[in-house]
């Protein structure tokens, strides 16, 4: 057997050299998790600025409290000039009350009792992003007010000086919490279940649908009356 | 005035008139006068001396950031304006039949704010990581460009796109029913990185990311998907964001959503349950015939268009050589096989898919026929790479009602009729 200068078989130098390679390269190649030394602390301070997401099981709720009688006045100066006084939407803003029983009709009212599946998703939306055009401006007390007006516009509550706080939130539920379900897509056909047909797949073909029946299309007559809405 | 008032249809209706009439007197000239006809009938545009050949045009630097071409005016993002409240919460639509390629140009990118453009200051942009962390970082936009950077080219489509054509035919353009996508390369760092940099909590299974605009975006994106392929980007075909795409830096989410590839990014807390924000709650969940809802529904479906010819892209041309052009995306990796018919679904033909085929990217594919001048009723069916088939709208109705507003990924009708005028219809 030839012999390396060192006396290992060549052979095996050649295999472990080999080894090595391998190992360097999969070491270039892996996803590299050491730090980077990158970024500086954030400051206690800074992270209360910012940290203002509150989730179902109640964190993240500020101290705080207020009752409907309260929001009422504040919603009628701050809200309602898109949302109505009732919470009925003016023009194409969010319907926020009723709608109960509409969600497996033709023309589903989503609002937050008929559709919204936790009371904290209201306390995280409107802090953060409402009043429309003014938004983080609200106190904590005043978003439990107003939140407390809209329980009672949606009769999940019926006294107007019931005092909500971060304190018994989390025992309020919403209505419809339990109709949410998971994802089951694919729920149409693939390939393993059929073969998409190429020829001869129909008898006839009949325009069953037009978009000129009603012409939304910008630029067009009926450009107005289009159904659906996005917001 | 009365010109420029007119819609594209009628312009490109009198234009193909026009042709039809040059080739008729050109025909029968030449039955007339035989060869001399020739010389009669000879294009202007070639034998009149133009100005562009004759007189110096601009220098450099007449626009030091170069615009299209004045001739393509017409080519922008248009809304809806019976879609939404206001302009500031809104959408517009990317105008597909001007585009080619896979590639969306940045001014062309639709829009969707929900409490309009953010205009962030770089020197004054923060991204902080906080919540099941060892350490809450703080970086600035230059930390963020000293991690490795990735490039890749993914689709952003919106769970609405298509949203307004689940009861029926309604909006005439696929700028309009399928505009909600565009495609660019990214260049950012994968998010990855910097959880890392932050180090998880062994309990942590949740991110939320939170943008610095009025309406504070925020969703819950399970850390799986975040370790995944999930970037921060900062530049967008090769170029910073544009502030409507969220200067200075945004959150990708391949082949999900658009609506969680949270914009102006300040935030990303991390958890061990989903927030149920707003936007993943009240909207972004699709309802069902019974009345239940589905949430989490974050991939987007396979799905394709025939973007030209369309409603905004009629035939202009008399029978013979046609070219029938489409996109096709998935959000579960690459498009291996488009079909195409032209008589509504009784055959099909297999169109030829040009040009790279990346992951959650959009694919052009093409179908080259003799046009006989007849009518069609064109639509593509595109196959993704897992074997999922774009359904039917019936399919897709039948299995989930006509409320649930997202994830309309049916085969979209085309009826071209016999002046190449095209409308968007349904068949059986």
């Amino acid at each position: 057997m030839l012999k390396s200068p060192k006396g290992m078989p060549i052979r095996f130098a050649l295999a472990s050299t080999a080894l090595l390679v391998c190992l360097a390269v999969a070491k270039v190649q892996a996803e590299p998790s050491k730090s980077f030394g990158l970024g500086r602390p954030a400051t206690v301070e800074e992270i209360q600025a910012w940290n203002i997401d509150v989730r179902p099981d109640g964190q993240g709720l500020p101290q705080g409290k207020g009752n409907a009688a309260k929001g009422e006045a504040i919603f009628a100066a701050k809200c309602a000039i898109c949302h109505g006084d009732f919470g009925e939407g003016i023009d194409r803003w969010p319907v926020l009350a009723g709608g109960g029983d509409t969600l497996n009709s033709e023309d589903p009212v989503k609002t937050v009792g008929s559709y919204w599946p936790y009371l904290s998703t209201a306390y995280d939306y409107i802090y953060r992003a409402m009043p429309y055009g003014n938004a983080q401006t609200l106190k904590p007390d005043e978003v439990y007010s107003i939140i407390a007006y809209i329980l009672l516009m949606n009769d999940v509550i019926e006294d107007d000086e019931f005092e909500l706080s971060d304190k018994n939130f989390t025992t309020l539920r919403l209505p419809n919490e339990e109709n949410f379900i998971d994802d089951p897509r694919p729920d149409t056909p693939t390939l393993k279940r059929i073969d998409p047909c190429m020829k001869d797949c129909k008898l006839e073909v009949k325009v069953t649908k037009r978009a000129r029946v009603l012409d939304v299309t910008p630029q067009s007559d009926d450009e107005d009356a289009g159904r659906g809405a996005i917001d | 005035m009365s010109q420029k008032k007119k819609t594209s249809i009628e312009t490109d209706l009198n234009a193909s008139r026009r042709d039809f009439l040059r080739s008729s007197i050109a025909a029968g000239g030449a039955i007339v006068a035989g060869g001399a006809a020739a010389h009669a009938d000879s294009d202007p545009a070639i034998t009149q001396l133009q100005e562009w050949a004759r007189y110096l045009g601009d220098g450099v630097d007449r626009a030091p950031y170069g615009v299209p071409s004045e001739h393509e005016k017409h080519v922008v993002r248009r809304h809806v304006g019976w879609l939404t409240a206001s302009l500031e919460s809104s959408v517009n639509f990317t105008p597909l039949h001007e585009l080619d390629g896979i590639i969306t140009p940045n001014g062309l990118c639709f829009e969707r704010h929900h409490g309009g453009v953010a205009e962030v200051e770089p020197d004054k942009y923060r991204l902080m990581i906080n919540g099941l962390v060892d350490r809450p970082l703080v970086f600035t936009l230059d930390d963020l460009k000293r991690f490795p950077r990735r490039n890749n080219i993914y689709f952003l489509e919106c769970a609405a796109n298509s949203g307004m054509e689940w009861r029926g035919a309604q909006l005439n353009g696929c700028q309009f029913t399928h505009g909600m996508v565009h495609n660019v390369m990214y260049t950012g760092v994968p998010l990855r990185y910097l959880l890392e940099e932050a180090g998880l909590k062994t309990n942590a299974k949740w991110i939320m990311p939170e943008g610095g605009d009025a309406s504070g975006m925020n969703r819950s994106v399970p850390l799986f998907k975040a370790l995944d392929d999930c970037l921060i980007a900062f530049k967008m075909n090769g170029e910073a964001l544009r502030p409507e795409q969220g200067y200075p830096a945004r959150l990708v989410v391949p082949g999900w959503e658009g609506n969680m590839w949270v914009k102006w990014i300040r935030r990303i807390e991390v958890g061990d349950e989903p927030w149920h924000a707003r936007e993943e709650t009240s909207k972004y969940t699709d309802l069902m015939e019974n009345g239940k809802a589905r949430r989490f529904t974050w991939e987007m479906d396979c799905k394709s268009v025939i973007t030209n010819p369309s409603p905004q892209a009629p035939i202009k041309h008399d029978k013979g050589a046609t070219v029938i052009t489409g996109l096709a995306w998935s959000g579960r990796g690459t498009i291996p096989r488009v079909d195409v018919t032209l008589d509504g679904g009784r055959n099909w033909h297999a169109a030829r898919v040009d040009g790279p085929s990346f992951d959650k990217s959009l694919h052009r594919f093409y179908y080259e026929f003799d046009w006989n001048g007849a009518p069609l009723l064109l639509q593509s069916r595109a196959v993704d790479s897992t074997g999922y088939v774009q359904p039917t709208k019936d399919e897709l109705r039948k299995a989930r009602g006509e409320n649930s507003i997202y994830h309309n990924n049916g085969i979209q009708t085309w009826h071209v009729k016999n002046g190449g005028e095209v409308e968007n219809v349904e068949v059986s």
